[in-house]
């Protein structure tokens, strides 16, 4: 263990653990792959708090990255929206910090104390990434204590949603766990007053079967007006619209349960059926429970404003100054630095602008833009600062319109599930059999009739059956949630099981945004791939730092007069060689550049070129073949068609590529599709996905990180596992399977209750064993069985 | 037989203790979080030279 942490230490920062360059930092005999690493140490050192390293190898997060401004955050208009609570003494704020990934990340963020002592108190949330912190608002201001965790690595995550819709507390899961409590509480007192009068154990009196009897009904009180609830208002509210679910049936009943107990007890007549009661709405609950307890901490419903930053600085009067996004107007001049992103649709005034669209249109390519063109909103600025004029409003931009389409304003049809549609004729069946029952009797013997009558209505309650679903989907959801393909609600599955045609995004979907490919035109000896690789890896240009990695050959010759243009090119002597490596223009030569190219110079003499593209993801050839067998494949990329050639194989039929799609054309293209019938899945990753990913049948968003900012989406889907998706969709059409399984199987169970509820015969006991044995034997088959199939698709 | 009804009485009266002590654990928002309070428990007040991990699986009891 020791040498292994002595193994990092001395090749990696011992900060973040990236490969540390040339010259590293040193700090205390520690070493540091940049300043920004190097500070946090010293900063973390000189507070005490070294025990950060102490907890995890090289726990830190990379600091190479910008540093974002703050000054917004003195604005009271902007942090009003942002804090949970401020008076003139304190301010409570949670902030969002993705980095968290360690229990170092724990420690520290929760010992701020020591760093600012005006922070009075630090929580952190781990699952769901965020720290809760409260300070005193005197002393410190908003922007300083945000400032001192983004100096110790710890920058948070502040965005335009965070502001509109400040995470409203949710608390109905603690509710459904109180009701959940309250029928377990009431289960089981009752379960133990019951249990003398079924056995009949010693002679009881008859005023002790009164007394508990009584009790008894006073505990099936709080389960029916508080537990059980839910399933009234619910069956109410579907019966007004006209749908039976299957709420109905249990509400009923619950509801006839209750009322029959409570005239057997009442009037002395028997036990009641309290105990089924109880049970009843104790498993239900659990069910519901299990159905609920989803990834709430994953954010499944992001839109462009959760990628936009809260405030831009603007400029007014040659003065600089934050403001609010959403009071950002048309004529305002607004100043973008390095790496941050416009805001909204604007025209180029001073600067030099390179822009990353790859997020918003899949384009790999960074984009020039000149003095006095428009620039699309979503862009993130590569080069230094420029300014802007703004000529649409934030939510009017070319990519923000997106979000007023109606895909996004109407409320998507909920996704059917089996058990609506079971539940239909279950209950009209149910209501049938009840009333023959008692029509039956009627004449000859009125008790028998309105004995019959209820307990159909009881035994036949579908108890087992309003589990099956809850507790397959929830094995099957825990088992995708282990290969890391995260989805919103258990109804996906069932969603994902009706696929048949498949839609692709390119770029970041497909293609894996990390690695890059190289192919290699000319000639080069393996004596000369030496040099190119020992001049490359002096260079931290992403481009060379690839190509190194791509040749896979170790350090060989040292570098003399290293030089470097920035974006441009490399050069320098190698074993006596003179090596040049970079863009046509940087080599003078006369040729165009088209894509990245990296040319090569030895002693002068023109040697060939690198062309680097994106590589696939992992598995992606064998998934297209998998995945055509069943299903319709089809491509939609915001790219231009340079991967035209590449992609045909794999997508039968070429007219199912389409290229240089505009994320409007791409929302369209899926409503065509849906319009000739099919049930569309879309994987995509970016914001220009956005619509298609709201419009298709099930949206999936592909990301290598599943804490970065995702499009709004049904599943989240973790890049590694993009392999695995046609065994995804198996096990969901077998979980399907599984769930028609057990409702034969409770069907059985309601059959064999019938047969004694019919004739009137049905004694509390054998309701109170029937009940719990279903239910039992349903939960048990379903996660049973779902783990089987999951074994069988190689999901475990 | 009559000491049965008081032993019923207080044995409800003692789960109910319990039940109102749940509600209070859940309103206080303890079954918000379930995985953080298992890692903090395991930091030590003061600066330590040992790895954590291996003491704290020597400090815990079995089970």
């Amino acid at each position: 263990m020791n040498g292994k942490i002595r193994l990092i230490t001395d090749t990696h920062c011992f900060h973040c653990g990236e490969d540390l360059p040339d010259k590293p930092y040193h700090s205390d005999d520690k070493e540091f792959c940049c300043l920004g690493c190097q500070g946090v140490y010293q900063l973390l050192s000189t507070h005490n708090l070294s025990s950060y390293y102490l907890y995890n190898d090289v726990p830190g997060s990379s600091q190479q990255k910008k540093v974002q401004r703050f000054d917004y955050l003195d604005e009271p208009d902007i942090t009003a929206g942002l804090v949970d609570y401020t008076d003139d003494k304190v301010t409570v704020i949670t902030l969002f910090i993705p980095v968290i990934h360690c229990s170092s990340c724990i420690w520290l963020l929760e010992h701020l104390h020591k760093i600012t002592p005006a922070v009075s108190q630090s929580r952190v949330d781990f699952l769901k990434k965020q720290v809760s912190i409260t300070f005193r608002n005197q002393e410190i201001s908003l922007r300083q204590v945000v400032e001192t965790l983004s100096a110790i690595g710890y920058e948070p995550l502040i965005s335009l949603q965070d502001m509109i819709q400040k995470q409203r507390s949710d608390h109905s899961e603690r509710n459904l766990l109180t009701k959940i409590a309250v029928a377990g509480f009431c289960f089981g007192n009752v379960m133990l007053l019951s249990f003398p009068d079924y056995f009949g154990l010693g002679n009881l009196d008859q005023e002790f079967k009164t007394f508990f009897g009584w009790i008894n009904l006073a505990f099936s009180i709080p389960v029916l007006l508080y537990s059980a609830r839910d399933y009234f208002i619910s069956a109410w509210k579907n019966l007004k619209n006209g749908v039976l679910n299957l709420d109905f049936p249990l509400a009923l009943g619950i509801a006839v349960m209750f009322i029959r107990s409570a005239y057997e007890i009442t009037t002395g007549t028997g036990a009641g059926f309290v105990d089924t009661l109880c049970s009843l709405v104790f498993f239900l609950l659990i069910g519901k429970w299990m159905q609920k307890r989803t990834y709430h901490y994953l954010s499944f419903e992001r839109d462009f404003r959760s990628y936009f930053p809260v405030a831009v600085t603007q400029l007014k009067n040659g003065k600089e100054q934050p403001l609010p996004l959403n009071e950002l107007k048309t004529g305002d001049r607004i100043l973008i630095r390095s790496y941050e992103i416009i805001p909204a649709d604007a025209i180029l005034l001073k600067g030099e602008a390179k822009l990353d669209f790859s997020f918003v249109t899949g384009e790999s390519l960074p984009v020039e833009k000149v003095l006095g063109e428009i620039v699309y909103a979503g862009g993130r600025q590569l080069m230094g600062a420029i300014e802007l004029e703004v000529v649409k409003p934030v939510s009017q931009s070319y990519l923000t319109k997106l979000w007023n389409n109606e895909a996004f304003s109407g409320q998507r049809d909920p996704i059917k599930t089996f058990s609506d549609t079971a539940s239909k004729y279950f209950s009209i069946i149910l209501v049938a059999v009840a009333l023959a029952a008692g029509l039956y009797w009627l004449n000859t013997d009125t008790n028998r009739a309105i004995a019959s009558f209820t307990a159909v209505l009881i035994i036949a309650c579908p108890c087992a059956l309003a589990l099956s679903s809850p507790f397959t989907l929830a094995a099957v959801l825990s088992i995708f949630d282990k290969n890391k393909f995260y989805l919103k609600s258990t109804a996906v599955i069932e969603e994902l099981a009706r696929i048949d045609t498949i839609v692709f995004d390119k770029t970041g979907t497909i293609t894996n945004p990390e690695a890059i490919d190289f192919d290699f035109t000319g000639e080069l000896s393996a004596q000369e791939k030496q040099w190119v690789s020992d001049l490359a890896r002096n260079s931290g240009h992403p481009l060379s730092r690839e190509m190194v990695k791509w040749l896979k050959l170790s350090p060989g010759f040292p570098v003399d007069h290293y030089r470097e243009k920035v974006g441009r090119g490399i050069s320098g002597f190698v074993d006596g060689h003179e090596l040049k490596l970079g863009s046509a223009a940087h080599l003078g030569l006369d040729l165009q550049d088209k894509g990245s190219l990296v040319h090569i110079l030895i002693d002068g003499h023109y040697r060939g070129y690198f062309l680097s593209g994106q590589r696939w993801r992992k598995g992606f050839k064998e998934l297209a073949l998998k995945l055509d067998r069943q299903n319709d494949l089809h491509l939609l990329s915001g790219d231009q068609d340079h991967d035209r050639k590449l992609l045909t194989p794999f997508f039968p039929g070429t007219h199912q590529l389409h290229f240089g799609q505009s994320p409007q054309q791409k929302l369209d293209y899926i409503l065509r599709l849906q319009q000739n019938g099919a049930k569309v899945m879309m994987l995509g990753d970016g914001l220009n996905d956005a619509g298609a990913l709201k419009q298709s049948n099930l949206g999936v968003a592909v990301t290598d990180d599943i804490n970065n900012f995702s499009p709004g989406c049904d599943a989240i889907l973790d890049g590694t596992a993009f392999s695995k998706l046609p065994q995804f969709m198996k096990q969901a059409k077998d979980a399907v399977k599984v769930i028609h399984m057990s409702f034969v199987i409770s069907l059985i169970y309601n059959a064999a209750g019938l047969f004694f509820a019919v004739q009137g015969l049905l004694s509390p006991l054998i309701a109170a064993i029937l009940m719990p044995l279903s239910t039992v034997t349903i939960i048990l088959f379903t996660s049973l069985t779902a783990r089987f199939y999951a074994r069988k698709n190689k999901l475990l | 037989m009559n000491m049965i009804y008081m032993l019923i009485g207080f044995s409800i009266l003692l789960a109910l203790l319990f039940l109102l002590a749940f509600f209070w654990a859940s309103k206080s928002g303890q079954h918000d979080d379930l995985y953080t309070p298992g890692v903090r428990v395991l930091f030590e007040e003061e600066k330590q030279e040992k790895v954590p991990e291996e003491k704290s699986d020597e400090d815990h009891p079995a089970g």
